[in-house]
């Protein structure tokens, strides 16, 4: 109950916003600002009395909702959904802030912010598959009427690309949902859409199992995004305002890579092993195409946008090394994508706000004039490129072990990304803050003021909190990716009578080495062992 | 227990760097230069107590660890934010202490009139923070962040001018071709967990022998990796173009960082790993001839610059390649010990450098310089004694170390090697006299308009200090028990590699994989030492230097006609003049046609391949719409026909 009570909040807010009068805008401003707060604070009450070491649905609520059709109200949050969770409401809190200077609407912006987060928040605690649904296309109307109206000069072709690419990928979810209830009802006899129950009894064969995984992937794959379904992300990014690029960056994407985790993998854990080499090649493109295109854009906004395309690409990648290393280490990279893409976001808004213009040439050597903005600046875009000592790191790091035990070749082109990581961003930082001042239009620009200062501290906070102890938000979803790993674990299904193949297997391997075969760690080691020929010795 | 306060001595300097780097505007110069000295002095200090501390271990212990907080982890993988105590780090903790104090003090002196004074001081000490991560750290990925974290303040000081393009490109070049090196560092570190199951370096390398079959392909690719990584930090062939540029940030700046401390990370690591590298014959093949190669190529450019910073900085890459052709042979020592003179004398050269600057206004063209010699004594003299050093004439600390290295290139290693070594000699003492004479000798040719001037007493103390350093050093390495010197025998429990016992396991390993061992005997042979040929190689190295600087004083003093004659219209000196091109063959190569692609990969990729599918999708659905609109033509006799062709076609279909 306390987890609906805390998911529907900003809901019940907005629906207060309406009966507010329209010219009160500071009212309506603190009265936005109190609920998120309030439902930041709740949620971390949730987080201290979330049990770690129980991979089990927590704070769950299961209440019929449409009995004919089996379809419950069942809620409940895991190691996997809990920080997810709770970044969301920080997020939604940060960006109430970082929209105080909103001229146009300002009720209306809040509520659809406040409706925003109802949906996100709705999206990580669905535990029936059209619950989840629901929310899932839910919240895409407060996110497009946000970029719609509240957006750059356009904002109406940006925001229509990204309903429809998002909408379409999501029909074919549908179709599996469905599929996928009937075919429970057909052989368990029980009408039911229930997440839980299906990742335990859905048995279906690998030809079907594929075509499922395809249409769950279109879905989370347009959302994460992958290469090649990524083009509505710049855009998008481009036109929102600063606080929708900051939830479209924190949150939206993760619905993405949640949904891998939620659905794809423990429903379809043959064929998520059966399709991990075309994941990991889609992902290996993404990060060094978003890396390459984000080295030569102009526009800040489109700068950050694509380096996202990039850093997601580790996150999936981190997912489909199906080990415990990848797995934790995508679930922290997506946190620290939140932390430090949504921080990068708000910086580039603030000299939006001053300058009106995001392009790269109009700037150069703000760290003169704005030397609180410069440091906070250097430390996020640190952050990002994974400094080691912040956030960025111990994510990217996991995610690379955890691909090297599958795949050397995967992870050294994997590995490159961060070379072109440091080329995009430390160029761009260049470019913007360091040199001589040579526009004038820049001289008097106002360092940050107190406000910026509080949307953007507590994420740098965040950022050397990861980087030095990440354990307290490691250890949350330890217990739920070992389960998890357990379910999707290669050996589970790999058949008994295939093994002497497997061995053939394994001498090619050793002739070419760059076949995904996935091994356990220890297997690895021992074949390790067994492998190393003395070819390179010298005479 | 001392030991206990090992965790400080990288703090104090993180701590002064924050205190500095927040309040530093308000708190005024003199405080920020105390808080930044005496954040030094407390590490120094520090360092002297656990060195105590350490000798106080019980026989046979060499390695005390202490284990902050355990940093990050997943399933069976995790790593301690841990620090380590033994010989190699203790050396170092001094050398990064020691020479970072005395360069702090002279620093406080060289930038009293810049504005931006905190900043400095705040990276500065950053610097030495990250820098004793990097020593201290008991694990490859503590040691990394030291690792990144010197870089990053490198990437800080050289764009310290950040309105100079030239200073801001400088930087970011020095940072992504760090990167390039970091990229093959963790690559190998998350072989070698893939191998041994941890990252601890006691640990790896006590594993090391039994897991690792000599010669295989696993240790020679880890090795590999590693050493890339090594060339990236301690800019050698072919990632060492950054640290020319890096010349770009203020003096202190260079010796520091440039010199004495952080490009010696790479040789640093290469010693710590020393039993992974003894396990890859083909990579110490590899780590020797890049290293000697290095050696003569930096030296042969360095002989044709004109900025003293940049002859110096030639200088530290051509030193340093000394040292990893050390490594290579597998004299491990011998790289440590140049490593210490070469931290003092260089040290000292930048530092004079930095004082011949100051007293000249700005000015750093050697052809501007020229009869300081009785403007700035003190400078002159240990400008004078360090030079002397680093050419190697005995009985300084450079001879002593330079010697070993070559001695052992030639009875580890062979001739070839030795050969580099000893022409690289040849050159540096050319190049090395050259510029004393140019800057400190002869006609004054200093704009009119500049009275040059002796440096503060700030300055010009720590350049004593140093050139009595760089005098003495050399006794670490004077033979006192069985042959061996104080720090051979201080490091060996550090380097203590058992070959026969690593042999041994690799033909069991190999046996069970059904595979038949080479015959590894020749290399169990036991080596002597020839003290003979060692003191033959001592006075021919000496004559060579000799050479070198007679060469140079004929040159520039008596026939100062002559360079001209010589390189007059030679096509060789220009080459070597721009660097081998080198500068621009990576820029042709490498960086516009990245830049290139990309943009291609932008505008026709991303805008026409990929959206231009999807906008045609979604014109072909609007061009479809469109015609099934034709069908909703209004007139109810075409409904009326469509609902008969229906039926009848459904009938048709039905039975």
């Amino acid at each position: 109950m306390f987890l609906t009570l805390i998911t529907f909040l900003p809901l019940i807010g907005a629906l207060f916003l309406v009966f507010m009068p329209k010219e009160s805008v500071a009212a309506i401003k603190q009265t936005a600002l109190a609920v998120a707060v309030a439902d930041f604070l709740l949620s971390i009450f949730l987080w201290t009395n979330f049990d770690n070491t129980s991979h089990k649905m927590q704070f769950e609520l299961n209440v019929p909702w449409i009995e004919a059709w089996g379809i419950n109200f069942h809620v409940g949050l895991d190691g996997i959904s809990l920080l997810l969770y709770v970044m969301t409401t920080f997020l939604t809190m940060i960006c109430v802030i970082a929209s105080w200077d909103v001229k146009i609407h300002v009720r209306e912006y809040m509520i659809a912010m406040l409706t925003l987060s109802t949906g996100m928040l709705g999206v990580f605690i669905a535990l029936d598959l059209f619950m989840f649904y629901v929310f899932w296309e839910f919240q895409l109307i407060p996110m497009y009427i946000i970029i719609g109206v509240w957006g750059g000069p356009r904002r109406v072709y940006a925001s229509i690309k990204f309903f429809l690419f998002t909408a379409v990928g999501s029909l074919l979810m549908l179709v599996a949902i469905l599929w996928i209830y009937l075919h429970i009802q057909e052989t368990t006899g029980v009408a039911t859409a229930d997440i839980l129950y299906i990742t335990e009894h859905l048995s279906a064969p690998l030809g079907t199992q594929k075509w499922l995984w395809m249409a769950f992937f279109l879905a989370f794959a347009i959302k994460v995004p992958m290469f090649p379904f990524h083009t509505w992300l710049p855009d998008a990014h481009v036109e929102a305002p600063t606080a929708g690029s900051v939830i479209l960056a924190g949150v939206l994407l993760k619905m993405g890579t949640y949904g891998f985790l939620r659905f794809n993998l423990p429903f379809f854990p043959q064929a998520s092993y059966e399709f991990v080499p075309m994941i990991a090649w889609l992902s290996i493109i993404g990060i060094i195409y978003g890396a390459l295109v984000s080295m030569v854009q102009v526009d800040l906004k489109k700068l950050v946008a694509y380096s996202s395309v990039s850093h997601l690409g580790f996150v999936m990648l981190g997912i489909f090394a199906l080990n415990p290393y990848g797995i934790q280490g995508a679930l922290i990279q997506n946190i620290n994508h939140g932390i430090s893409t949504g921080a990068l976001f708000l910086l580039v808004g603030i000299i939006y706000d001053r300058r009106h213009t995001r392009l790269i040439s109009e700037f150069g050597g703000l760290a003169k004039i704005m030397p609180k903005y410069a440091i906070c600046f250097m430390i996020v875009a640190l952050s990002s490129i994974g400094l080691p000592g912040m956030n960025g790191f111990v994510g990217e790091f996991l995610i690379l072990l955890g691909v090297f035990q599958v795949n050397g070749l995967w992870a050294a082109c994997a590995t490159s990304g961060v070379i072109l990581a440091a080329c995009y961003i430390l160029w761009m930082f260049q470019r913007v803050m360091f040199l001589e001042v040579k526009n004038p239009k820049n001289m008097n620009l106002k360092d940050m003021n107190v406000r910026e200062m509080f949307t953007v501290v507590p994420l740098i906070i965040l950022i050397f909190w990861i980087g030095l102890y990440p354990k307290p938000f490691m250890d949350t979803f330890d217990a739920s990716v070992t389960h998890l790993v357990s379910k999707v674990n290669p050996d589970n299904f790999r058949p008994k009578q295939e093994h002497h193949d497997n061995d053939h297997n394994d001498k090619q391997n050793e002739k070419h080495g760059e076949h995904a075969r996935l091994i356990t760690p220890t297997e690895m080691a021992s074949l390790n062992h067994t492998l190393q020929m003395p070819a390179l010795i010298k005479e | 227990m001392l030991l206990k306060l090992t965790c400080l001595i990288p703090l104090f300097p993180l701590i002064g760097s924050i205190i500095n780097g927040f309040f530093g505007l308000k708190i005024g110069k003199k405080a920020v230069g105390f808080i930044a000295c005496g954040s030094m002095t407390l590490s120094f200090l520090t360092s002297v107590l656990v060195y105590v501390g350490y000798l106080m271990l019980p026989e046979g212990q060499h390695v005390y660890e202490q284990v902050v907080w355990t940093w990050f982890g997943a399933s069976d993988f995790n790593v301690d934010f841990g620090f380590q105590v033994d010989p190699l780090t203790l050396v170092m903790i001094f050398v990064v202490t020691g020479i970072g104090l005395i360069i702090h003090v002279y620093a406080v002196g060289y930038m009293q009139e810049e504005f931006s004074y905190y900043r400095f001081f705040a990276y500065f000490n950053l610097f030495v923070s990250a820098m004793l991560l990097l020593v201290m750290g008991n694990n490859f990925l503590l040691m990394f962040i030291g690792w990144e974290g010197v870089g990053l303040c490198s990437y800080f000081l050289i764009g310290y001018y950040f309105e100079k393009k030239s200073a801001c490109d400088a930087g970011t070049k020095a940072f992504i071709v760090n990167r390039v090196g970091d990229f093959a560092f963790l690559l190998a570190v998350m072989y070698i967990f893939n191998i041994f199951g941890t990252i601890d370096f006691t640990e790896v390398m006590h594993a090391a022998p039994e897991k690792l079959i000599y010669a295989g392909e696993a240790v020679t690719i880890i090795t590999m990796l590693l050493f890339v990584g090594a060339t990236g930090k301690s800019a050698q062939i072919p990632l060492y173009t950054w640290l020319p540029d890096a010349m770009e940030g203020p003096t202190p700046v260079s010796a520091l960082i440039h010199a004495a401390t952080m490009v010696t990370a790479g040789v640093y690591m290469l010693v710590r790993c020393s039993v992974l590298f003894n396990l890859s014959p083909m990579t110490m093949t590899v780590v020797a001839f890049i290293g000697g190669g290095t050696a003569i190529m930096a030296a042969t450019i360095g002989m044709t610059q004109f900025d003293i910073k940049r002859v110096l900085a030639y200088s530290t890459v051509s030193q340093i390649g000394y040292m990893f052709m050390a490594c290579g042979v597998g004299a491990y020592t011998a790289a440590i010990f140049h490593l210490v003179t070469h931290a003092f004398f260089k040290a000292c050269l930048f530092l004079g450098s930095g004082s011949v600057i100051h007293g000249i206004h700005g000015e750093q063209d050697m052809r501007k310089m020229g009869g300081l010699k009785k403007h700035m004594p003190i400078t002159y003299w240990t400008f004078l004694i360090s030079a002397l050093t680093i050419a190697g004439i005995p009985p300084l600390a450079g001879f002593f170390s330079k010697d070993e290295v070559l001695y052992h290139s030639l009875m580890d290693g062979n001739i070839i090697f030795w050969g580099m070594g000893i022409s690289a000699a040849l050159l540096t003492a050319f190049y090395m006299f050259r510029l004393v004479f140019m800057t400190f000798h002869g006609e004054s040719r200093v704009d009119p308009s500049v009275h040059p001037h002796e440096s503060p007493k700030m300055m010009t103390m720590p350049l004593v200090v140093l050139a009595g350093l760089a005098t003495v050093g050399g006794m670490l390495g004077l033979p006192f028990l069985h042959g061996w010197h104080i720090l051979h025998n201080w490091l060996e429990p550090v380097l203590h590699f058992d070959l026969a016992n690593a042999l041994q396991h690799s033909e069991h390993m190999l046996h069970e994989a059904g595979r038949h061992a080479p015959s590894w005997a020749h290399l169990l042979e036991p080596k002597e030492h020839n003290g003979w040929i060692e003191f033959a190689l001592m006075v021919f190295s000496t004559v060579v230097a000799i050479t070198g600087v007679v060469g140079a004083y004929i040159f520039y003093i008596k026939r100062p006609d002559l360079p001209e004659k010589f390189t007059q219209g030679q096509w060789g000196l220009d080459m070597v003049q721009n660097k081998y091109y080198v500068d621009e063959l990576y820029d042709d190569v490498f960086v516009k046609p990245t830049v290139e692609g990309s943009n291609l990969l932008w505008k026709e990729c991303d805008a026409k391949a990929i959206d231009g599918a999807v906008n045609g999708a979604a014109k072909t659905i609007g061009w479809f719409s469109r015609q099934a609109q034709t069908l909703q033509s209004g007139f109810v006799r075409n409904y009326a026909l469509f609902i008969v062709v229906g039926f009848i076609s459904l009938l048709l279909a039905m039975f």
